[in-house]
């Protein structure tokens, strides 16, 4: 493979996110948030991918970590004269202490991670369905204790007056971020190793491949850029739930990687944007776009049946699940 | 048996009631599996169809209103095995399993949009639900649902076992478990069985339907949701590869969320979910083939 193909693999996908990032300040104020959310997207189901992509190993417990991101950049950017009012049962050190925005972010990367490591070290060693089932449990426990346990976050109330820091560019850094991280990680050696294993388990490791370890080591990745995107998604909204990172966004985040091709990059990137767009325009058409004019509460019934004929007509997801590449570059 | 003999009856008895609803689920996910290789996330929504048939024809006579949702739910199970199933045949077990999320969700907004007429989510079905009144037997609280629920699976199953036992088309679905390519080389024709498991997985559906129901006569978009994902976590815990370790695994989970619900503190009882799936994650790693599943297949899967 030439440089050329390869500046274009990375390259392409970054213009697109960049793109998208200019096009949010063209449009009004209202607008703006589909593009937000088409970017934050892209950064959750890129860190996805950076495990099921690489490993071939489907997870359902990747949202724990933009959970856990996500709580804890909101509860640690609370400013300190609201926090003691509204989260007045928190562990004194979380209660008395308060960080940047930057800063929240790289905590939620490094708590995203951290526990995507201990999480991993048992449940790595699992694959196949045992292994989507055992990562689900993660997600349900994750669930569970975010929104029972009032020590270390609001319970089952919304965590609010988080600073709204995610505008334009954060989102767009962000996503960038995320795709160029995903992207060294799988060109490089131990990438590699992992993407070996993935086509053929035993012979991988007849070379000498442990198969846990890069498992274990993917999985911390896409931990961390989960954990990221998840304070980038906080900060977007200013205010969250435990419920909008849980079931349905893992739903909604692994439809839009297998839509756009579960083993590359490039469908990672294009599946999210496809899916978030198609699922803005039909918010819009709702209240009428132009000439289409959909009765309210078909939007979910036309992204279902569109995703579900994408699916089996193209199995294998828009991109076919291969990374970009111009006829002739090779 | 110490600690089952130091549990209420009550708990015990709640609990294996449970596990006998969530055991029929797990025969009509795991028929499928077994033909098809595909897990049928949108299984909850098949029930869901029936509970609002149920719900919908509240004003019938109750023989009427559950001839209606079996007609409905097993025509929806066999149009969705014509329409998505069929194509999707020998795909990648995550294509399958993502798009029939896709169809989970689109039959939910389809049931939000003709539930939302009346302008309130949710309907509820008044006609069945006297058949969820309690009855004291030996002290303990037994609800009349609980003991059909009980009979109704054993009954099933029994007729179940003879059915793949004793007949032609359940040896061939039997043989198109194990191997589906060599049974179909050896005359097993493929959509003639696939048909058989969907439509008996229809069925099993509408049985569940009608039990839910009356147990739960609010009915609404995310109607047995819960119960499906708890019941697909079951299955995998008990084995997939066979009907009755995934039956098993089934009819387990829902007899130990039961048993920890009662073991549980009143204060920490929020904290069941924890605890359930924390125990499913043990398991997993202890037999990552199935908690069933003995011999050589127990010993698969590992890295």
């Amino acid at each position: 493979m030439t440089r050329l193909a390869g500046v274009a693999q990375l390259g392409v996908p970054a213009a697109l996110v960049v793109a998208v990032g200019i096009g949010s300040t063209f449009v009004s104020a209202a607008n703006e948030i589909y593009f937000l959310d088409a970017l934050i997207s892209v950064a959750i189901v890129v860190a996805i991918y950076v495990f099921v992509g690489n490993s071939g190993v489907l997870s359902f417990g990747q949202v724990s970590f933009v959970a856990v991101g996500a709580f804890a950049a909101g509860v640690m950017t609370i400013p300190l004269e609201s926090k003691t009012g509204v989260l007045p049962q928190l562990f004194p050190i979380l209660r008395d202490h308060t960080v940047g925005n930057v800063v929240s972010l790289a905590l939620a990367a490094a708590v995203g991670g951290i526990l995507a490591f201990l999480v991993g070290l048992p449940l790595m060693r699992l694959s196949g369905l045992a292994a989507g089932i055992a990562t689900f449990a993660v997600l349900e426990i994750t669930h569970n204790l975010l929104r029972e346990w009032t020590k270390i976050g609001p319970g089952a109330t919304t965590l609010s007056l988080v600073p709204e820091t995610t505008g334009a560019l954060q989102a767009t850094i962000g996503a960038l971020i995320a795709t160029c991280v995903a992207f060294a990680y799988q060109r490089s050696r131990l990438g590699r190793q992992l993407r070996a294993s993935r086509e053929d388990a035993a012979a991988a490791r007849g070379v000498g491949v442990s198969v846990h370890r890069q498992r274990l080591l993917a999985f911390t990745v896409s931990g961390a850029l989960a954990g990221f995107a998840g304070a980038l998604l906080v900060h977007e909204l200013g205010s969250i739930t435990t419920e909008q990172v849980y079931l349905e966004l893992t739903f909604l985040t692994l439809a839009m990687l297998v839509v756009g091709g579960v083993s590359s990059l490039w469908g990672a990137v294009v599946g999210a944007l496809a899916v978030s767009g198609l699922n803005s325009f039909l918010i819009e058409a709702e209240d009428g776009v132009g000439a289409v004019d959909l009765p309210s509460g078909s939007r979910l019934i036309l992204l279902g049946a569109i995703m579900a004929t994408v699916l089996i007509l193209r199995p294998s997801g828009i991109t076919g699940g291969r990374e970009f590449s111009l006829p002739g570059l090779r | 048996m110490s600690v089952l003999a130091a549990l209420d009856a009550q708990t015990v008895v709640d609990a294996v009631g449970l596990g006998a609803v969530y055991a029929l689920m797990a025969v009509g996910i795991g028929l499928v599996f077994g033909v098809l290789r595909l897990v049928n996330f949108a299984y909850g929504q098949l029930i869901m169809a029936g509970a609002y048939t149920i719900a919908f024809t509240s004003t019938w006579p109750v023989p009427a209103s559950i001839a209606a949702c079996f007609v409905v739910v097993v025509a929806l199970s066999m149009l969705m095995d014509r329409v998505v199933f069929r194509p999707l045949r020998g795909q990648s077990p995550a294509v399958m399993l993502v798009t029939t999320f896709a169809i989970a969700f689109m039959l939910q907004a389809i049931a939000l949009m003709i539930d939302i007429r009346d302008d309130t989510i949710g309907e509820i079905a008044t006609s069945i639900a006297s058949f969820n009144q309690a009855t004291t037997v030996a002290g303990v609280d037994v609800r009349k649902i609980t003991i059909a629920a009980v009979i109704v699976a054993a009954v099933t199953l029994g007729l179940l076992a003879l059915l793949l036992g004793r007949t032609t088309i359940g040896l061939h679905m039997r043989a198109a478990a194990t191997d589906f390519g060599t049974a179909r080389l050896l005359g097993v024709r493929a959509n003639r069985v696939i048909g058989f498991a969907v439509f008996l997985s229809g069925l099993l559906a509408a049985t569940v339907a009608v039990i839910l129901t009356v147990q739960f006569p609010f009915v609404g978009p995310d109607f047995a949701l819960r119960e499906t994902i708890v019941v697909l976590v079951g299955v995998v815990v008990g084995g997939i590869d066979r009907l009755w370790t995934a039956t098993l695994g089934g009819f387990a989970i829902g007899f130990a969320t039961g048993i920890i619900n009662g073991v549980l503190p009143t204060d920490k009882s929020v904290f069941l979910p924890s605890a359930v799936f924390a125990l499913v994650i043990l398991v997993l790693l202890l037999r990552p083939a199935g908690l069933f599943a003995w011999g050589r297949a127990a010993a698969a899967e590992r890295v």
